[in-house]
């Protein structure tokens, strides 16, 4: 089986100028950066500051009011979330949403078929996909018999069956103990490294942002204050103020 | 769903039929807007939809229907016995079955409501039989001339009944604790229960209000319509539309789109013919769906 | 792909799905014509319902307008064969596609306009009581008074243009369900079946693993409607009369889905099994309650028995027969 995500693909993102609003409440205000083909970038900042926001407007659902998202080069204004994806943007929830009463390779199965018409085949990569995760145990398991740091490991390998050149990754971390996040880190790190697959992750475990990423880009109050190598970044005052007093960063 | 016709005189029988029938469907809506409330409160605040609707009214309207023939008793009089009767019946139906499904998926909770629904009926047709009866009032034939306006006298009574019921039930939700718990648990289901509020009761005392106004509405609607146990279904798909017409659980809403469907159906029975008149409401709620699926007057879904 | 579903199967289910196929095979050479017909009936709504199962226990979207289909196949067919002899066995293609078409559109102002869950179960009882109120008005389809297919005592079956004895139809419809069968059964192990599963349990998820949405769910609305068109046709070739009074109503609408809720929706068998226990449920309460001549008790009891079934198996009988029996392995982390 190939390794998800193929060698030498692209997967540069830029976003440009990009803005939501809910009602009165502007939650993304005029939002720009890039994220280079290959790296890894984190998105970070605190509760409500629009990070999700983000990447609803980059995985298409929820169209930003202003600006525009460049896939290499190429804008995916006005496309859907299916659209999006099979462009090669795959993305994970920051609340795990499995496919409930599908196996564990039926959930994976359905990322692959946006590559694919042969369901033998999606369901072989699917496996693959599963194996690469820790979860090759568990293949004919139904999600709800997991546990939740398997179920993201899930939500991770149902976005990398689709083959993406660029991986949303919402708060996959989020309640792994330390071991289980290090083995995520490892895996994200490999995946980088053999395929050149660009991730950008949505984090608040500083340990996996640390050991990740290649830049760090930060939001407050919907707007971006800072972006940079993540230990300029950790020492922004601004950045640190708007985390009063920076114990997240122990 | 007109009970009886109008009497007409004069010149300009045109302008003044429309404007009889207008007024008349507009008395006759405000009946509908307070069935509509019934269905639109229930749904605003449990997230049911009472298929079992029309037969609530239907039961109401025979429970009115006996008191009357039995003791004699006016339906508007026996209006507050009727509505406490089908608070009662509401109130132990929500809190010994519908609370069962209320994780269910939607058409679990619909086939739960369609079987009371067939139940309701069959009780109906074992105790009263299948033919139409109705309540035949003193005043039944008198009616008001105001100008150039003759309004039969039940009718204007119905709906000055109904406008008064709606009227109570505002200030209920919006003046009294328990209403104002209620909207929360409408609001919020997590959130009132995290501030301590009886969320089984109030949602007992909710379906209990709610099956109340259908009694409410039932002893109404027993002046102008004679009742029989298969009326049901047709007041369960008004209700719909008129409530998706006015918004969701929008109280004034129900009321908008029960005036607005009362004079549209009255006006399309006598411009149309009148056994098209309720394609012309389905005809509206398809165009309401499609253009403002939230009603008229509803939120939009967050 | 077949043979997938059959390795995957436990002998005993394929012992059972055997022994139940031999016996409807064997039936009318050995029931009475009163079993005949109940039997007749029990396909009827296990084929209808396994073309409305599609629609939700498939692909998520709840319809309540499914009288509608069989209706306009019922009417597409019977009117050409009344007015211009087109036999039904051509008219049943006209029949899916007047079908097809109204699901279509329903499908499409619904998916278009996100009308979604309760909503979208509304609009199809709009449209489907609507149409009733205007064939009501047509006086070339019979209007209020119906439409009536000539009725001839034929010596032999006459299978081209659907005139014959109840064993006939009998083995049409019992052909029709079977085929249901498999084709539900090949396309809930296909591509398209995965995706609507995956549509049926988190609509947004599977639009970001690059499920098209809008075009997956109008594939569905068109297969459901177009297979309950073909209902219609045996509908109308087998009571010859078709009343809109009765047809389009949402009552009609709650008779096909009953028994797929009852057996199990989104399960195979489930339509299938809620079938053969609903209608003999229905026979036995007539026979048990014909002697009080008090209408109503029959209905009420039968009220009662759904009710029981929605508050006690709200998954349906299938995935409690299906364990009990033992059928194959135990669907873990599956709520029993």
């Amino acid at each position: 089986m190939s390794a998800p995500g193929q060698a030498g693909r692209a997967g540069s993102l830029i976003v440009r100028n990009i803005s939501k609003r809910f009602g009165g409440l502007v939650a993304v205000s005029d939002v720009s950066f890039t994220v280079a083909a290959g790296e890894i970038h984190a998105l970070i900042g605190p509760n409500g500051a629009g990070k999700t926001t983000t990447f609803n407007m980059i995985a298409g659902a929820q169209p930003p009011d202003t600006g525009d998202v460049q896939l290499d080069g190429v804008s995916l204004a006005g496309l859907r979330p299916d659209q999006i994806c099979r462009a090669g943007v795959g993305r994970t929830f920051q609340i795990v949403r499995p496919f409930n009463e599908l196996t564990l390779v039926e959930n994976v199965a359905v990322g692959a078929l946006a590559w694919t018409d042969d369901l033998a085949e999606a369901r072989d990569h699917a496996r693959g996909v599963l194996e690469l995760l820790g979860l090759g145990d568990k293949k004919e398991a139904r999600p709800s018999s997991i546990t939740l740091p398997d179920r993201k490991c899930l939500e991770v390998a149902r976005a990398l069956a689709t083959k993406p050149k660029l991986l949303l990754l919402d708060e996959v971390m989020a309640g792994l103990r330390p071991t289980e996040t290090d083995r995520m880190v490892a895996i994200f790190k490999k995946l980088n490294a053999d395929t050149g697959l660009t991730i950008l992750l949505i984090e608040h475990v500083m340990r996996a942002v640390m050991a990740l990423s290649d830049r760090v880009l930060v939001l407050n109050y919907g707007r971006l204050i800072a972006d940079g190598k993540p230990e300029e970044v950790t020492r922004d005052p601004e950045v640190l103020a708007c985390y009063l007093g920076a114990e997240a960063f122990d | 769903m007109q009970g009886r016709s109008l009497a007409f005189s004069g010149s300009h029988v045109s302008a003044q039929l429309y404007l009889n029938v207008a007024v008349s469907g507009l008395l006759t809506g405000l009946i509908y807007g307070l069935s509509a409330l019934g269905l639109s409160v229930i749904f605003g605040v449990i997230r049911i939809v009472n298929f079992a609707h029309g037969e609530m009214m239907v039961l109401g309207m025979f429970a009115t229907l006996v008191l009357f023939r039995a003791l004699g008793i006016d339906p508007l009089l026996s209006l507050p016995l009727v509505a406490a009767a089908l608070f009662a019946f509401g109130y132990v139906l929500q809190d010994l079955v519908v609370r069962r499904v209320a994780h269910l998926a939607d058409h679990m909770q619909f086939l739960l409501m369609a079987a009371v629904a067939v139940m309701l009926i069959s009780v109906c047709l074992m105790m009263f039989g299948p033919d139409a009866q109705g309540a035949q009032v003193s005043y039944g034939f008198d009616s008001f001339a105001i100008g150039p306006l003759l309004v039969d006298k039940v009718r204007v009574y119905a709906g000055v009944a109904a406008l008064i019921v709606s009227g109570l039930l505002f200030a209920f939700f919006h003046y009294t604790l328990t209403g104002k718990a209620i909207r929360a648990c409408g609001d919020n289901y997590t959130g009132a229960r995290v501030v301590g509020l009886n969320v089984r009761r109030l949602y007992a005392l909710t379906f209990g209000i709610g099956t109340a106004c259908l009694g409410a509405a039932g002893a109404i609607m027993l002046l102008l319509v004679d009742v029989h146990p298969y009326l049901g279904p047709s007041y369960t798909l008004l209700a719909f539309i008129i409530v998706i017409i006015g918004g969701m659980g929008s109280l004034p809403g129900a009321l908008l789109g029960g005036m607005l469907i009362g004079i549209s159906e009255a006006l399309a029975g006598v411009i149309l013919q009148p056994s098209l008149k309720s394609a012309f409401s389905f005809g509206l709620l398809i165009l309401v769906l499609l253009v403002r699926p939230q009603g008229l007057l509803g939120k939009v879904a967050r | 792909m077949m043979s997938r579903i059959i390795e995957s199967a436990s002998p005993r289910a394929l012992a059972l799905l055997a022994i139940v196929t031999a016996v409807l095979i064997a039936a009318p050479s050995f029931v009475n014509n009163y079993v005949l017909s109940v039997l007749i009936i029990v396909l009827y709504f296990a084929y209808v319902g396994q073309a409305w199962n599609l629609m939700l226990g498939f692909a998520g979207q709840l319809s309540l307008g499914h009288a509608l289909f069989v209706s306009l196949g019922a009417y597409t067919s019977a009117a050409l064969f009344i007015k211009f002899g087109v036999s039904p066995v051509v008219g049943v293609f006209a029949a899916i596609a007047v079908a097809v078409v109204a699901g279509c559109l329903i499908g499409y102002l619904g998916f278009r306009f996100s009308i979604r869950g309760v909503y979208f179960a509304l609009l199809t009882i709009a449209f489907a009581e609507f149409t009733g109120i205007i064939v009501d008005h047509i006086s070339w389809l019979g209007a209020s008074s119906g439409l009536f297919l000539p009725v001839k005592n034929l010596q032999s079956n006459d299978i081209v243009n659907l005139r014959g004895s109840p064993t006939m139809f009998y083995y049409v419809i019992l052909t029709l369900t079977g085929l249901a069968l498999a084709l539900c059964s090949w396309l809930l192990n296909s591509k398209l079946g995965l995706y609507w599963q995956a549509i049926r349990e988190d609509q947004e998820a599977a639009e970001a693993s690059g499920v098209p949405l809008f075009r997956y769910k109008m594939i569905a609305v068109a297969i459901s409607s177009g297979l309950t068109g073909v209902g219609g046709v045996w509908y109308a070739f087998y009571y010859n009369n078709l009343f809109p009074e009765t047809m389009f109503k949402t009552s009609q609408s709650v008779e096909i889905i009953l028994g797929s809720v009852v057996g199990g929706v989104g399960s195979l068998f489930g339509p299938v099994l809620g079938a053969f226990v609903l209608t003999p449920l229905g026979e036995a309460l007539t026979a048990a309650t014909e002697g009080m001549h008090v209408d109503g008790v029959k209905s009420f009891f039968w009220g009662l028995c759904v009710a029981a079934i929605v508050l006690f198996r709200p998954q349906g009988l299938w995935p409690w027969l299906y364990d009990l029996l033992g059928l194959g392995p135990k669907r873990e982390g599956k709520k029993p």
